[in-house]
């Protein structure tokens, strides 16, 4: 009798507790990624609107995020509406975008030029709502930015992605530091397949989900995305790990070193020979 | 000199003093004159962009007197009744217009009369000059009936009944002509001797909305200021409504007790005349004013309006996605370009060029949408290194891609590459550009990074390769 009073009130205080956690309460619909597995992966069936999500390179890839970039762009590729860019520079070539179908009509880009600025053109961006999602290179990410980013995002219903970008040891160290994003992911480039004939075939990514609240970590070898934003799997899996990495690890040994080009084991200089037989 | 359409003709519209001089005048056909003068230089006509020169010039002749018409196709009156004592007499008011004129490029001829008929006919028909206070019939009477501004089809009918110049139509009885040719021909007489009244139209120059407020008391905080600011952009606003127009810049001009103005401007990228919208794009600058000792006054200033009301009542029938689109994300635009710089906000849009770098521009974040890309079929990077960074590259022969290069210090290994997309320089610019050559080749290293690398067209010293984006 008195332990199942004990069961009502534990309920009554969840369903209490659940009613004040906004980002419990919101009904999520959320943007697929159009691959089984990682769709399937995600408690949303994808990545969930009105959050942030954040996305980074590990090593010397962090200072340009060049597969990043593309990776964001074929997510909000697959949106309808306008897309607010905050930049980091002036690097950022707007043709690539349009190339993973991303219209140019769709962007309007910012320039911020430091942290100081992106986060609370983001949050203005956020708060206004209207947009299909809203994108900010940001280096430092502090428990409370992304905080604020977070509810922001859930205000309005818009996606935010924070592209990290690290062009110093210091801040590279500062990928391991706890923020509020929903899920964080880490892009790194991967052996494309050689080609039947002499040429490039299409580009692969490592996608690491390194946080994700309500799944385990994970990773995926994807082909990159194509004219209209979409990822696929490739058709054979045979680099594909069968464990996640530990997020913490992962980052660590990535941060500031270059990689050493051998550390591959004996997969590299097998593709160069391989390459080079192709050549001859 | 231009020439213009006429039907199937394409005949001289307008000659300059140089075509003049050698026997070229407007009305010849094209071919005529270009026979005529072989070499001859003829510019399309661009009757628009004249009118709007005209008006241009129109609203500048108002430093002469505020009563001011233009006169299409090629005139400007001005009444300069009451204002030719400031510039000298009216010998001095004529000489200085013209030297002005002239000055900026006009070749001009100008005429002082008793009305604006006979100042006009006496400018184009009689070498100009100033005509004596009622000497505006005896001014007219030796020169064509052209003068009178008649059509072509009367001044030939007039020419079959012997009457050429204007003295004699004076002396014709009156009753007999008016019924054959149109009323018009005497009351243009009788307008340009000044019997009949012939008023200008003149151009009223638009006032900017203004709003001002003084205080009793010099207001040192901010919070007094924006609560001023609010009751201030009410009162504009409503203004603004009851011209059906919205603002486009808005100038705050705040004075200080120590007499110092303080001026800020912010922008909107669509026309609007919402309150609260006002006094948030001006309430994020109004924070960086030093207030000093004080301020005495406030005025709101629409530097520069455009006509809103018609856009509004689109807004509520069927209007097209991005139209309503950009008007939602207007107040956002406007607030990121009042924190960060209007020209920091903005759009990608193609442009057509071959090299690379120069293939974007920035066009404003809320300029109508184009529907143009870039051409799908070009691989491009999506971080461009630029400028272009050095690399230290081997290739097996020289046309080959590189075999390994080293960029900052590291080496990277090619596996596999794609190429070459040749670049030329762009050769319609200049003579140097067209040795500017570049063979951009897509690689990929052992562990999967792409780089986009570029040779130079081969030099003396050897080829070098630069690095000039990435894509993963």
């Amino acid at each position: 009798m008195e332990h199942a009073g004990h069961n009502a009130a534990l309920s009554d205080l969840r369903r209490r507790i659940v009613g004040l956690d906004r980002s419990a309460r919101a009904k999520r619909s959320a943007l697929a990624f159009g691959i089984e597995g990682i769709d399937n992966h995600l408690p949303w069936r994808g990545l969930p609107l009105g959050t942030l999500h954040e996305f980074a390179e590990s090593g010397l890839e962090s200072e340009h995020v060049a597969a990043a970039t593309l990776f964001i762009g074929g997510c909000l590729a697959r949106t309808k509406g306008t897309i607010l860019w905050c930049l980091r520079g002036r690097d950022l070539f707007a043709p690539a975008l349009a190339s993973v179908g991303l219209h140019p009509d769709r962007v309007i880009y910012v320039e911020t030029w430091k942290d100081a600025e992106v986060l609370p053109a983001m949050e203005e961006a956020l708060r206004h709502g209207g947009l299909a999602g809203v994108v900010g290179e940001v280096a430092h990410l502090s428990l409370v930015a992304s905080r604020r980013l977070q509810l922001a995002a859930e205000s309005s219903g818009v996606p935010a992605f924070a592209l990290r970008r690290w062009h110093t040891d210091a801040e590279r160290a500062s990928a391991s530091e706890p923020n509020a994003a929903f899920t964080r992911w880490r892009i790194a480039p991967a052996p494309s397949p050689p080609p039947p004939v002499p040429g490039l075939a299409r580009a692969r990514w490592r996608v690491d989900l390194l946080r994700c609240r309500g799944a385990e970590p994970h990773s995926w070898i994807v082909e990159a995305c194509d004219a209209k934003g979409r990822l696929a799997l490739p058709a054979v899996l045979p680099d594909r790990p069968d464990r996640a990495p530990r997020p913490a690890a992962a980052q660590g040994g990535g941060g500031g070193r270059p990689l050493p080009v051998a550390a591959d084991g004996d997969r590299g200089p097998r593709r160069v020979a391989a390459a080079r037989r192709r050549g001859g | 000199m231009t020439a213009a359409r006429d039907g199937s003709r394409r005949l001289v519209a307008a000659a300059d003093e140089a075509a003049l001089a050698i026997g070229l005048r407007p009305g010849q056909t094209i071919a005529h004159a270009q026979a005529s003068v072989p070499g001859l230089v003829v510019v399309e006509a661009e009757p628009e962009a004249d009118l709007l020169a005209l008006g241009e010039l129109a609203r500048w002749c108002g430093r002469y007197s505020p009563v001011v018409q233009a006169d299409p196709p090629d005139g400007v009156l001005i009444d300069i009744a009451g204002s030719s004592h400031l510039f000298g007499g009216e010998t001095g008011a004529v000489r200085d217009l013209l030297r002005r004129v002239r000055r900026s490029g006009y070749s001009a001829h100008a005429s002082l009369a008793d009305t604006p008929g006979a100042a006009w006919a006496v400018a184009r028909f009689g070498g100009g000059g100033i005509v004596p206070t009622g000497g505006a019939a005896k001014a007219v009477a030796p020169l064509p009936v052209a003068a009178l501004r008649l059509e072509g089809e009367t001044c030939r009918a007039l020419a079959l009944l012997g009457v050429e110049r204007v003295g004699q139509l004076a002396a014709l009885p009156r009753a007999q002509l008016t019924r054959r040719f149109v009323r018009t021909l005497f009351e243009r007489y009788e307008r340009v001797t000044g019997l009949a009244p012939d008023p200008l139209a003149p151009i009223v120059p638009r006032e900017a909305p203004c709003v001002r407020r003084a205080f009793p008391e010099p207001l040192g905080h901010l919070d007094a200021l924006a609560a001023a600011l609010e009751r201030l952009t009410g009162e504009l606003c409503r203004e603004l409504e009851r011209r059906g127009e919205g603002l486009r810049l808005l100038d705050t001009i705040l004075r200080r007790v120590d007499g110092q103005p303080v001026s800020l401007r912010v922008g909107a990228s669509l026309p609007t005349r919402d309150p609260a919208h006002c006094v948030r794009l001006v309430g994020e600058r109004l924070q960086t004013v030093d207030p000093g000792f004080g301020i005495d006054e406030m005025a709101l200033l629409a530097a520069r309006v455009e006509p809103l009301r018609a856009r509004q009542e689109e807004a509520v029938a069927t209007l097209e996605a991005e139209t309503r689109d950009a008007a939602a994300l207007a107040p956002l635009v406007d607030r990121l370009g009042v924190r960060l710089g209007t020209e920091r906000v903005f759009r990608a849009a193609p442009v057509e060029s071959r090299v690379p770098e120069r293939s974007v521009k920035r066009v404003p974040a809320l300029a109508p949408v184009t529907g143009i890309s870039w051409p799908e079929a070009l691989p491009r990077p999506s971080r461009i290194i630029d400028p272009p960074e050095e690399v230290r590259a081997t290739a097996l022969l020289p046309d080959y891609p590189p075999k390994s290069f080293v960029w900052r210090r590291v080496r990277y290994n090619v596996a596999s590459a794609d190429g070459p997309e040749r670049v030329h320089g762009e050769w319609w610019i200049s003579d140097a550009k067209m040795a500017e050559l570049r063979d951009y080749y897509r690689v990929e290293d052992e562990k999967g990074r792409r780089f986009w690398l570029f040779r130079n067209a081969p030099t003396p010293e050897g080829t070098r390769w630069w690095l000039h984006g990435r894509f993963t």
